[in-house]
């Protein structure tokens, strides 16, 4: 198996803080590698080690082959970076940024142009091409910020959570954008708070905390080990809690949690709200609520760790959770 | 094992690094960019237009008759160091420019392409080398139309050019290192303000150094902005002097040599 990249033992320390702890992990040429955690899990650091903007401080992780540090400038020559914060010239144009990549790398100006011209279309941006980068939408400017990364036509790419703070829509856009790249042979490092973004463009799935690896495997085993959806039962009359616990504590295949007057489950098999239903029908049991929903960073790292995810997750928590 | 069939891939080579002309190269590239940036906001370069106009006139017809009589003399005087002021000024884009890469996180986009580490930070202040040239053609303009009539011929005027030049590109390196230091760009014009209305005005630019009490005036003829423009005074009215253009150039080194290395140093810590 050739591994198009992969990290061993990186340890990154800002003064005090460890930000990588150890992380080792390797992704497949052409697939993608969902690094899942929360805010100041180490993504970002891992992303900036691997992309030669930092050198780590312990281990070693190669590119194509090419060490991160000893075979910098070789490195840059095979990756694409998108990092959180789209990192385009605003008061430029969208076809001046990308032009000016191509100028960079050594192209002419006519490739240049021609490039810009294929990427503008690719990406819907070619009728604001000519538009200052100010003036753009959010979404606009991230998939603007996309563009940027590919002029070179990298076999790397670098997604360092690219749907932050976008709206649904914009959200969907890029995803698809996303997997046209990836259908094209791009091997993707892709880092995200969100599990249904990891679940949605992942092949392989490492969860970081802490700066070190707490989990990891395809989407389908992660989703079996940990539930890839929470069942929320509240009976009305609240004697029956714990009635409804051992019913939903024998169909799902994980203990159920008391949460206030909630019975709480992590499920894996969506053929379990209905037989739940029926069960607590036929016992007479009446309910006040009854979901199931996408679980949360917060439900899986309570599965992973026994602990939730830092509390100044909170606001990125409940931007998933909505 | 896998590490063995981790190896580069077949084919041509990838170049292990950049040569120096593509360094070049890309410098100017993104050079180029601050250009289109000027041309896409002509109104930034009206920003640090109108205040050097203001001052000539404010200095000329204010300031002029009382401090040498009349004003005409004044301007004569005033002009070579007004110029010397607004270059300074002027050199703080490129921290307030890197300082914005850096906040945007462009720079990283830069650093992450397979450029030389130095291009963009020499594109930024060689683009703002273009900026330097417009000031300084700028406040010679205004004055010329005021009256001011350089003494020397064109050789002299050239020459006080190429100096204020070569010494902005040193004093380029402050302002890198405060574009580097400050937290945001407005930070850096406040930050830059701060230090340079001091340094240009303890300076001989606006009055005469025998004017000031006894004490002063040892500070203001180290300052390397009198230094500056005394070797500016002469050459364009006065005659050139090797003195104050040897020390200039000294100052431009010794600037150089400090805030070079020290922006090199600020810059790893800062990334």
């Amino acid at each position: 198996m050739n591994h198009a990249i992969r990290a061993e033992g990186l340890v990154k320390r800002f003064g005090t803080t460890t930000a990588l702890d150890g992380v080792d992990f390797t992704v497949d040429a052409g697939t993608v590698l969902g690094l899942l955690g929360p805010n100041g899990a180490g993504k970002t650091t891992a992303v900036r080690v691997l992309s030669t903007l930092l050198h780590p401080d312990a281990g070693h992780a190669t590119v194509g082959g090419y060490d991160v540090v000893r075979d910098a400038h070789r490195v840059r020559q095979l990756i694409g970076l998108t990092g959180q914060y789209a990192a385009v010239d605003e008061s430029l144009t969208g076809r001046e940024n990308l032009l000016l990549i191509g100028r960079l790398l050594g192209s002419s100006r006519a490739q240049s142009r021609h490039r810009a011209r294929e990427l503008l279309d690719q990406f819907g941006l070619t009728d604001a091409g000519d538009r200052a980068v100010k003036t753009y939408s959010g979404g606009m400017r991230r998939r603007l910020d996309l563009a940027a990364s590919l002029v070179a036509h990298p076999s790397m790419l670098y997604l360092d959570e690219p749907t932050t703070g976008l709206d649904p829509r914009a959200r969907t856009e890029l995803w698809t954008l996303i997997r046209s790249l990836v259908s094209g042979g791009v091997t993707v490092l892709l880092t995200t708070q969100y599990l249904d973004e990891a679940d949605a463009l992942a092949d392989d799935i490492v969860v970081i905390d802490h700066g070190r690896v707490i989990a990891s495997g395809t989407p389908d085993e992660l989703k079996a080990k940990l539930g890839s959806q929470t069942l929320s039962v509240r009976p009305e009359d609240e004697t029956h809690l714990p009635l409804v616990a051992s019913v939903v504590g024998e169909l799902a295949d994980h203990a159920p949690d008391l949460d206030g007057q909630r019975v709480t489950a992590p499920v894996t098999d969506p053929a379990v709200l209905p037989a739940v239903v029926r069960r607590l029908d036929d016992s007479g049991v009446v309910l006040t609520e009854l979901a199931l929903r996408n679980s949360s960073l917060d439900e899986v790292f309570l599965s992973l760790t026994g602990r939730p995810a830092d509390e100044t997750e909170q606001t990125s928590t409940e931007r998933m959770l909505s | 094992m896998t590490t063995l069939t981790d190896t580069p891939p077949a084919g041509p080579a990838l170049p292990a690094r950049v040569s120096p002309l593509q360094g070049m190269r890309q410098s100017m590239t993104l050079a180029w960019r601050t250009v289109v940036q000027v041309r896409h906001n002509p109104w930034e370069l009206g920003d640090f237009s109108i205040q050097p106009i203001m001052f000539v006139l404010l200095f000329t017809f204010m300031f002029g008759g009382a401090i040498m009589g009349d004003w005409q003399s004044y301007l004569t005087f005033m002009l070579p160091g007004m110029v010397v002021m607004n270059m300074l000024f002027v050199s703080l884009y490129v921290g307030q420019g890197l300082n914005t890469d850096l906040t945007k996180g462009v720079f990283d986009r830069l650093r992450s392409l397979p450029v030389a580490r130095w291009a963009p930070l020499a594109g930024r202040i060689l683009a703002d080398q273009v900026k330097q040239a417009w000031s300084i053609v700028l406040v010679l303009g205004v004055g010329l139309i005021l009256g001011f009539r350089i003494g020397t011929g064109l050789a002299g005027l050239l020459g006080a050019v190429a100096l204020l030049l070569v010494f902005a590109l040193a004093f380029s390196w402050v302002a890198v290192v405060v574009g580097l230091l400050a937290p945001d760009p407005e930070r850096v014009q406040i930050y830059g303000m701060t230090a340079l209305f001091p340094l240009t005005f303890v300076s001989n630019i606006f009055v005469p150094v025998q004017t000031l009490p006894g004490w002063l005036q040892g500070l203001v003829s180290v300052n390397p902005v009198s230094i500056l423009a005394d070797a500016s005074r002469g050459l364009m009215v006065t005659g050139a002097q090797a003195g104050p253009i040897i020390a200039t150039l000294i100052w431009a080194a010794a600037i150089t040599t400090v805030f070079a290395p020290l922006s090199a140093w600020v810059f790893k810590r800062r990334v």
